[in-house]
């Protein structure tokens, strides 16, 4: 087995070496060397196993040991419309998106005309090549998502190409939502690995939608690394959406650094992949930060979820709010894990974590460990975790309604999913989110 | 419409009540009264079919069907429905698309056309009147973040909506200020019609003086120990509840003891 994972890690470096010599004459050497320092960690830390006690729960060996194909590598078609495409991207962002097909930006399916002129949606390379953005980009990139602690953002920064830059300059509020979303399209076992740096100056204000679907079935695997930095005074709704096929693989880092009195607000939604992985950080390291970081996964027969939050107060007057609920059926597993730290120096820190989950299956399997860890002495933290089935007194009133059970118990998981996919402000994100719990509960309950 | 004969029921083995007779008939209404521990929300729960209940002894006619066979679901689509002393509140679902599920499983039951939801809500916005609740409540989530007084409000709405038979409404005045009382009562009146019946289950006189029953019926130790017309409830108002246990001692009520 050592023999073999070493192997395929051999073919990414094959691949790594063939991208990169190709790629050579385009990207400054601050890009390359990036790249080449990433991929060399990734090589060092290897793919990580059950006996690091971040991954107890989560075995990657079928990621490890699987022939993944880097997309850097394939030729794509960069355009051509597939009807099965046209049905990605929303309404709300149809002149405020930048859609991905296997890794590549696909310019006739994104636009981004409905945005303020002065705010910045583009395809990562070309933000890198252009000197009114290069600077910002340089100084960002892999400055947040540590890759020395995480073999899979380790391999993702080495695979950096194209991506998403978002910038919203000082004092800009955009109203329309902006999406970026990355879409696995064909059969083959693709290996992609998005890349978003959203950089958010003083007292803006921006809605953003990250969403990962496919147009098949196919097992290919996603590994995913997005940094955001909110300056000081800066707002930010922040949507996941991962609507993977059910036989891929999701890895994912999501890296915030929340500048004095910033407000960040996320919602991740798990639907897809056979194995998925979300690790989340947070960090408040200045004062007056107030975040959200809820989130709902929703999974069946043959689904392994695993989040990873890290919300990290290390200056006083924070406050942060966490609601991770979970949906699971069949046998499926899910796993959370989410520390909160409170360090010596954040005092008046209000921290908040929930992880509710709901089991509709006896086969159906939860690891739920909230942490604290709290150095300061004037705080008010509250944690918890439930693990349970639907309840019987709202059953049974439901039932006094002339509700059948099967119908109750699918309008009560509903209700329990709302909570969380409520969140959602962008209209038509929200419906689509209902109904696919809808059709998960195959029930009609529309409003 | 409505006949409970010899009833016994308990929870976790213990014995609540203990030989329940009565007959309700259409186009009445009847007061169940009588001090805590005396089983009237037992009885309440027990028509409504809860779980928990079990009944030992006796039997109950709903419309000469036997109730007791019926799951709870199937009681609400007969025509039965309680009123909660305590609402639940189902976090996530609006109160508009909860009524409308329950209100077209009604209509299934009947063989009616469902309600479709631009339909549905202009018979909400009728039905709501009867309670003085604006649209506001509807695209809330069920009594989640409701005041006491509007939870109560809520469940005769879902009265107005599903238009019972049979009303049981288990201590609906409690936790009621006097102008939420008055909206409730005024609900429930308006719902009172000569085809269907009510049943109020009340600690209290108060809530009669708005809602005035035909019959007063009350209860003690898990029997009916008196009986009478309105007039019954103030004199319990006056008097109390401890005269009664002489009556019940008379009556040869087992269990009852002077204090």
């Amino acid at each position: 087995m050592v023999t073999e994972i070493a192997t395929k890690q051999n073919s990414y470096r094959a691949a790594f070496d063939a991208w990169h010599a190709r790629v050579h004459d385009h990207g400054p050497s601050w890009l390359r060397q990036l790249r080449e320092n990433a991929f060399g960690r990734f090589e060092e830390l290897g793919f990580p196993s059950v006996k690091d006690e971040e991954w107890k729960y989560t075995n990657v060996a079928a990621i490890a040991s699987a022939d993944f194909l880097p997309d850097v590598s394939m030729e794509v078609p960069v355009s051509g419309v597939d009807a099965r495409l046209a049905r990605f991207g929303s309404p709300e962002t149809a002149a405020s998106q930048l859609i991905f097909v296997n890794g590549k930006l696909r310019k006739d399916l994104s636009s981004v005309a409905s945005l303020p002129s002065e705010v910045v949606a583009i395809e990562l390379s070309q933000a890198i090549a252009d000197e009114r953005h290069a600077e910002i980009v340089r100084s960002n990139l892999a400055r947040h998502a540590d890759y020395v602690a995480n073999g899979f953002t380790a391999l993702n920064t080495g695979f950096i190409s194209e991506g998403a830059f978002i910038h919203i300059p000082r004092g800009v509020t955009v109203d329309q939502p902006i999406q970026v979303a990355f879409i696995n399209e064909g059969d083959f076992r693709a290996a992609s690995f998005p890349r978003v740096l959203v950089v958010a100056e003083e007292n803006s204000s921006a809605m953003l939608v990250e969403s990962y679907s496919s147009t098949g079935d196919s097992a290919y695997f996603t590994n995913a690394v997005i940094e955001i930095v909110l300056k000081e005074g800066a707002r930010l709704e922040h949507y996941k959406v991962q609507r993977e096929s059910q036989s891929a693989f999701h890895i994912a880092t999501t890296q915030a650094d929340l500048g004095p009195n910033s407000s960040y607000d996320s919602t991740t939604i798990t639907f897809g992949a056979q194995l998925s992985r979300h690790d989340y950080g947070v960090t408040m390291d200045h004062e007056g930060v107030e975040c959200w970081v809820d989130g709902l996964y929703l999974i069946t027969a043959g689904q392994h979820t695993d989040t990873h939050s890290s919300i990290d107060h290390r200056k006083p007057h924070c406050t942060s709010h966490q609601l991770y609920k979970g949906i699971l059926d069949g046998k499926s597993r899910a796993v959370f894990n989410g520390k909160v730290f409170v360090r010596h120096d954040a005092q008046k820190t209000d921290a908040m974590q929930t992880n509710k989950n709901l089991l509709l299956s006896n086969e159906a399997r939860v690891d739920t460990k909230p942490q604290l860890e709290i150095l300061a002495d004037d705080v008010k933290c509250a944690h918890g975790a439930a693990v349970g089935q639907i309840d019987e007194d709202e059953l049974f009133y439901l039932a006094t309604r002339g509700i059948h059970p099967d119908l109750a118990r699918n309008l009560l998981t509903y209700g329990f999913a709302e909570e969380v996919i409520g969140k959602i402000k962008v209209e038509s994100i929200r419906a689509e989110l209902d109904e696919a719990v809808l059709n998960r509960l195959n029930a009609k309950l529309e409003a | 419409m409505l006949e409970i004969k010899d009833l016994h029921a308990g929870i976790d083995g213990n014995e609540i009540l203990k030989g329940i007779n009565l007959t309700i008939n259409k186009g009445e209404i009847h007061a169940i009264m009588g001090p805590n521990g005396s089983g009237k929300s037992t009885l309440a729960k027990v028509l409504a079919g809860h779980p928990s209940y079990e009944v030992t002894k006796g039997e109950v006619l709903f419309e000469g069907k036997n109730l007791l066979e019926l799951a709870p679901d199937e009681r609400a689509r007969e025509g039965i429905f309680m009123a909660f002393q305590y609402p639940i509140e189902v976090p996530g679902v609006s109160n508009a698309q909860f009524l409308r599920l329950a209100y077209n499983e009604k209509r299934k039951h009947l063989g009616e056309e469902e309600l479709d939801p631009l339909e549905f809500k202009d018979l909400l916005k009728e039905r709501a009147k009867v309670v003085e609740m604006d649209a506001s409540f509807m695209s809330r989530s069920v009594n989640e973040g409701f005041s006491g007084g509007e939870k109560k409000r809520n469940e005769i709405l879902q009265m107005a909506v599903l238009e019972p038979k049979l009303a049981v409404l288990d201590e609906t005045d409690s936790g009621l200020d006097i102008d939420a009382l008055r909206i409730v009562a005024g609900g429930v009146n308006q719902l009172h019609t000569s085809e269907n019946a009510v049943i109020l289950v009340t600690h209290y006189q108060r809530l009669l003086d708005y809602i005035v029953p035909q019959f007063v019926h009350v209860l003690a130790h898990g029997r009916i120990v008196k009986e009478g017309g309105k007039e019954l409830a103030l004199e319990l108002e006056a008097k109390g509840y401890d005269w009664l246990k002489t009556a019940a001692a008379d009556a040869g009520v087992v269990g009852v003891q002077a204090s």
